[in-house]
């Protein structure tokens, strides 16, 4: 197993202090809401799509260090981004969190987003890293209306 | 920790369980988890291997020997689970699979047969979900009400705001004996009379107590008592439930099956009597004999001892670990057993269980099956350190240093 302190990087830390993006968007902002009925956690994505762009994107929530990080890294990653290129991007995070990238693969991930690739090291907190994803999939997926997902 | 308490030879006793010998990431195991589960002596370990190497068939059934034996070592170990808790016969005795399975029992035989539309079923506000869910399974077929008596900021029942719920629309108070998620011990014996008082019959849910409380079951005056195994030492996949043998009596069976019976024919079946009546099916034999043998081990120690063992481990752990300016108890009832609850300022309880994992360190994190507890105190989650016979005070130092290090890295 890998050690704790890779999981727990600089940019995971600092993230989970400091997290980006961390709010509310009014007006005609799509939402989301994730659930972790194993732990409690949970995590609201709001969502602007302008055209075929991410415009904006915030989220709250309580979490974990891994889920907060993960939700705040998420925003930075899709803001200003095509839609298509958001979800492909939810596909590929949780690909990498299941461990399903080599290294080579790895790389071609957003640099900052390569750090949740030892979160495959840690099976249980697997649902940490990818709950904000499955629940920004569900804001992109959806239209105006508020929309749960209920994580298995 | 009364001066006369003979010591408990704590070496020894963790001599008794191979896992402790284990490592977990290269480091040696100190399980803080035992509210979760227990682990298990060698002695349970061995009775379960030899029943199955040598004793092994279904009872009730063959004419043969081995089956006449199997039989009468199922009838043997309720009759130490009665023993264990004092219940009048072995016939109220029910084994199952756990408390959970005892208290959905009693919500199926007992509520859905009982219970009218507007009846009411007065729960607790720090009960654990299998102490809420199955009373509200039947309370939504049966159009009841389930209510939850108040708890106060150090994790206690209030009393009083239990009183005021007890009418005469309440049928039944389900109650924990011993918090899973803050270690509060309730008044039972107390708690029975004021529901006997109202009209209502009084469950005990004795997951956590079992195995730290001395249970007498006719002493706390309840009329349901459930409890499991695998928190007691014993195998997992077995319980049982204590209930009043006129109240058994007068329950429908809640599974049907063999062993269940009286005759079947397709117009109709008539029912066993005690215990088997709610015993339908193959019953988990070697879970029974291995119970025996957890409470065999149990009872080879002075209870006094190892309550001052554990009261002192508290104690101990409250001290260390709660005098971190970073730290807060979540739980501190005056009457408590067994369990540290607590948050740490700027680490989420997950974080500080993977941290505390890779030092070798087992502790729960999590709402502890009690979200509405978590709710009353504004939290999503807890990290829970449990205590057992077999934890020392090195277990607490490491706990301690492990919190330590989650603040350094996390906070």
């Amino acid at each position: 197993m890998s050690s704790v302190s890779e999981l727990y990087q600089s940019v995971i830390l600092d993230h989970n202090r400091t997290p980006r993006n961390y709010g509310r968007l009014e007006g005609d902002a799509r939402r989301a809401r994730g659930y972790n009925p194993l732990c409690g956690d949970e995590c609201t994505v709001w969502l602007k799509v302008e055209g075929d762009l991410v415009a904006d994107v915030k989220f709250e929530g309580q979490g974990c260090a891994i889920s907060k990080a993960s939700a705040s890294l998420m925003t930075m990653a899709v803001k200003g981004r095509p839609v298509a290129e958001a979800s492909a991007l939810a596909e590929r995070f949780h690909d990498l969190v299941t461990g399903k990238l080599d290294a080579a693969a790895q790389q071609t991930l957003p640099a900052r987003l390569q750090v949740f690739g030892n979160v495959a090291q840690f099976p249980v907190r697997v649902k940490c890293a990818s709950m904000p994803w499955h629940t920004l999939k569900a804001a992109l997926a959806g239209g105006d209306a508020p929309e749960l997902v209920e994580l298995k | 920790m009364t001066a006369t308490a003979p010591a408990l030879d704590v070496g020894l006793v963790r001599a008794q369980f191979p896992i402790l010998s284990t490592t977990a990431h290269g480091r040696p195991l100190v399980y803080l988890d035992s509210a979760a589960t227990t682990q298990k002596p060698r002695s349970v370990i061995e009775r379960i291997t030899r029943y199955y190497e040598r004793e092994n068939a279904n009872i009730h059934r063959g004419v043969y020997a081995l089956s006449a034996e199997a039989t009468a070592m199922h009838d043997a170990a309720r009759a130490r689970v009665a023993a264990f808790i004092n219940a009048r016969h072995e016939r109220e005795v029910i084994f199952t699979r756990g408390t959970t399975e005892g208290v959905n029992l009693v919500a199926q035989a007992w509520g859905h047969a009982t219970l009218r539309t507007g009846d009411e079923i007065v729960v607790t506000a720090m009960e654990h979900h299998s102490n809420i869910v199955p009373w509200q399974l039947v309370a939504a077929q049966r159009g009841a009400v389930v209510r939850a008596a108040p708890v106060n900021e150090a994790g206690e029942l209030d009393l009083d705001g239990l009183q005021r719920l007890l009418t005469k629309r309440t049928k039944m108070v389900a109650v924990v004996h011993l918090s899973n998620a803050l270690g509060t011990i309730n008044p039972v014996k107390r708690i029975a009379e004021m529901a006997h008082a109202a009209g209502a019959l009084v469950l005990v849910d004795g997951a956590q107590s079992a195995a730290h409380l001395p249970v007498d079951v006719q002493e706390i005056g309840c009329d349901f008592f459930a409890f499991s195994g695998h928190k007691l030492f014993g195998p997992t996949g077995i319980g049982a439930l204590w209930g009043r043998e006129a109240l058994l009596d007068r329950m429908p069976p809640w599974q049907g099956g063999g062993d269940m019976i009286g005759t079947v024919s397709m117009e109709g079946s008539t029912w066993a009597p005690l215990p088997a009546k709610f015993e339908a099916g193959t019953p988990h034999i070697a879970g029974a004999v291995g119970l025996e043998a957890a409470i065999d081990f149990l009872a080879g120690f002075d209870p006094s001892a190892v309550a001052a063992h554990e009261h002192e481990l508290l104690a101990y752990a409250t001290a260390l670990v709660g005098a971190m300016p970073e730290v807060t108890l979540v739980g501190t009832a005056r009457e408590k057993a067994s369990v540290l609850s607590f948050t740490v300022d700027g680490v989420h309880p997950h974080d500080l269980g993977t941290v505390l994992d890779a030092e070798g360190i087992c502790i729960r994190a999590g709402h502890h099956c009690a979200q509405p507890l978590m709710r009353r105190f504004g939290l999503v989650a807890t990290a829970r350190a449990s205590f057992s016979i077999y934890n020392t005070r090195e277990d607490v130092d490491a706990l301690a240093a492990g919190v330590e290090k989650a603040k350094e890295m996390l906070a």
